[in-house]
């Protein structure tokens, strides 16, 4: 297991965790409606920064605020032992590399950073990459950082697949239309040994991940969830159903994404774990969104454990290429 | 680790195991020739774009024998030949965004071609890097046997890189845990 060490997230509900889980847990929403956003595209609602953001500088932002954060433990970005991973799927304008390259040269770092681009399910992969880089020793500090930007490109994309809601999305319920698309970065920090002087070395541990195809359709999730059940058989290894206390769904509310994940958390026996749906709230937020959503997850987990029983908390996502991912983190 | 079987494919010339393999046509006329002689049954084959075909056939040509856990693939430029298709159907003044075309804007669509024709309900993973060598970690720790509980034995891993029409190269490989 890993240890987080750090975290951060900024979104049109705020800046820092905090602020957006406030935020969240108030019931307030960044979905507006915009009409006349990009040219050509038909209006659409979605959870926008005010302003242009620049994607490098606003990662930077993140991971700097994320690092501020980690108590007990210094995290020496120059160090050879740290490792930067990029979870996005369009970065800064159809750009991975670059910017990643850019965000790890900044804060020093001297090795090549990795992107994953796993569709919507990339910032649920990028931390099981760095788990597996950190338990093998590859090295000892990762620092995931999600993001991604609504550009024109990605609205005329989802709406020439139908898959946006004209209004506020409503996962899971029978009437739901669609999704909405979000713009968000957040940041979390992993380390292998988190430092020995504090009392509560960590804000969570990552326990387990695991990723599965359907092997069925591109843009399509399987009728069955085989690939999302699998997922859920994996990080649940060990434990029973009744042993997990939150599941961090996708719900994206599109008819398909709904349905599937319904089998696939029924098949897995978790159909009464109490779940978390954050699309109403952030919207789908892509690359962030697996980042973002372990955060807020994590956080309403401890804020509701009036026990000093360790808490079995899991993030499930689902993408494009028919990809399925899903970690199991615990926290106090 | 071990690699069992090794595939490399550039606009101009196929190299399976050391052996060249020779093709007539170049470029992505090749790829349509190489589906013809070792393919030949999966018409969706011509429905992809570039990057996708170049890592199916490059696949297919491995795979005839083994079958694999996993399906673990890179590049440098992620999808960026297939943005500018689908950037040219939303052009101000021609704007019919093309959903065949931005459902292939994502680098691991290919992972997805080859999952869905080998029935590979493992993992598929795309990572974005700046060399074929950043990768070798990344397997490495996916593969280590301490952490799989689900056991990786076989994994395709490799480069599959298309940055424009007519310009690729690709490094597939069968590696084995033992």
């Amino acid at each position: 297991m890993v240890y987080c060490v750090g975290h951060n997230i900024i979104s049109p509900l705020g800046r820092g965790s905090k602020e957006n889980y406030e935020s969240v847990k108030a019931g307030r929403s960044g979905l507006k409606r915009y009409v006349n956003r990009f040219a050509d595209v038909e209006p659409f609602c979605a959870s926008l920064f005010d302003t242009p953001q620049s994607f490098v500088s606003l990662c930077i932002e993140s991971i700097e605020m994320a690092l501020e954060e980690c108590h007990g433990t210094i995290i020496n970005t120059q160090d050879a032992q740290a490792v930067f991973i990029l979870s996005t799927t369009k970065g800064d304008n159809l750009e991975l590399l670059k910017p990643a390259q850019q965000i790890a040269h900044y804060f020093g770092n001297p090795n090549s950073p990795i992107v994953v681009s796993n569709a919507c399910t990339s910032g649920v992969c990028a931390q099981i990459i760095a788990k597996r880089l950190l338990e093998t020793g590859i090295y000892q500090h990762a620092i995931v950082i999600g993001c991604d930007l609504q550009t024109r490109f990605i609205v005329s994309g989802f709406q020439s697949f139908k898959a946006l809601s004209p209004d506020p999305c409503k996962p899971f319920s029978p009437d739901r239309q669609g999704l909405n698309l979000g713009e968000a970065v957040a940041t979390i920090i992993y380390t292998r040994e988190p430092g020995e002087d504090n009392q509560k070395p960590a804000f969570w541990t990552l326990q387990a991940g695991s990723i599965h195809n359907d092997a069925n359709h591109l843009s399509a999730p399987s009728r069955t969830g085989e690939g999302a059940y699998r997922c859920l058989m994996d990080v649940m290894e060990g434990f029973c159903p009744a042993d997990i206390d939150l599941v961090g769904v996708h719900g994206t509310a599109t008819l398909y994404n709904d349905d599937m994940e319904e089998i696939a958390l029924e098949r897995a026996g978790l159909q009464n774990v109490p779940k978390s749906v954050l699309k109403p709230f952030l919207g789908h937020t892509m690359g962030a969104a697996g980042v973002l959503e372990t955060i807020i997850c994590a956080m309403a987990a401890k804020d509701s454990n009036n026990t000093s029983q360790m808490l079995q908390v899991i993030k499930m996502l689902s993408g494009f290429g028919g990809v399925n991912a899903a970690i199991r983190i615990q926290c106090e | 680790m071990r690699v069992t079987h090794q595939i490399e494919i550039s606009p101009t010339s196929v190299v399976l195991d050391g052996q060249t393999i020779v093709v007539e046509a170049v470029g992505d006329a090749m790829l349509v020739e190489l589906y013809r002689r070792y393919v030949c049954d999966y018409p969706k084959f011509f429905k992809m774009d570039t990057l996708s075909r170049l890592g199916f056939v490059a696949a297919e040509i491995l795979l005839k024998e083994t079958k694999v856990d996993a399906v673990i693939l890179a590049n440098r430029s992620a999808s960026i030949k297939n943005d500018n298709d689908y950037l040219a159907t939303i052009s101000e003044g021609r704007y019919y965004p093309s959903p065949a075309l931005f459902v292939y804007t994502l680098p691991n669509i290919v992972t997805g071609e080859i999952a869905i024709r080998r029935h590979v309900q493992g993992e598929t993973s795309f990572y974005v890097l700046d060399k074929p060598d950043d990768l070798d970690p990344i397997i490495r720790a996916t593969m280590s046997n301490d952490l799989q509980s689900s056991n990786l034995q076989t994994v395709l891993a490799g480069w599959v890189e298309c940055s424009e029409p007519n310009r690729f190269n690709a490094k597939l490989q069968i590696i084995w845990n033992n």
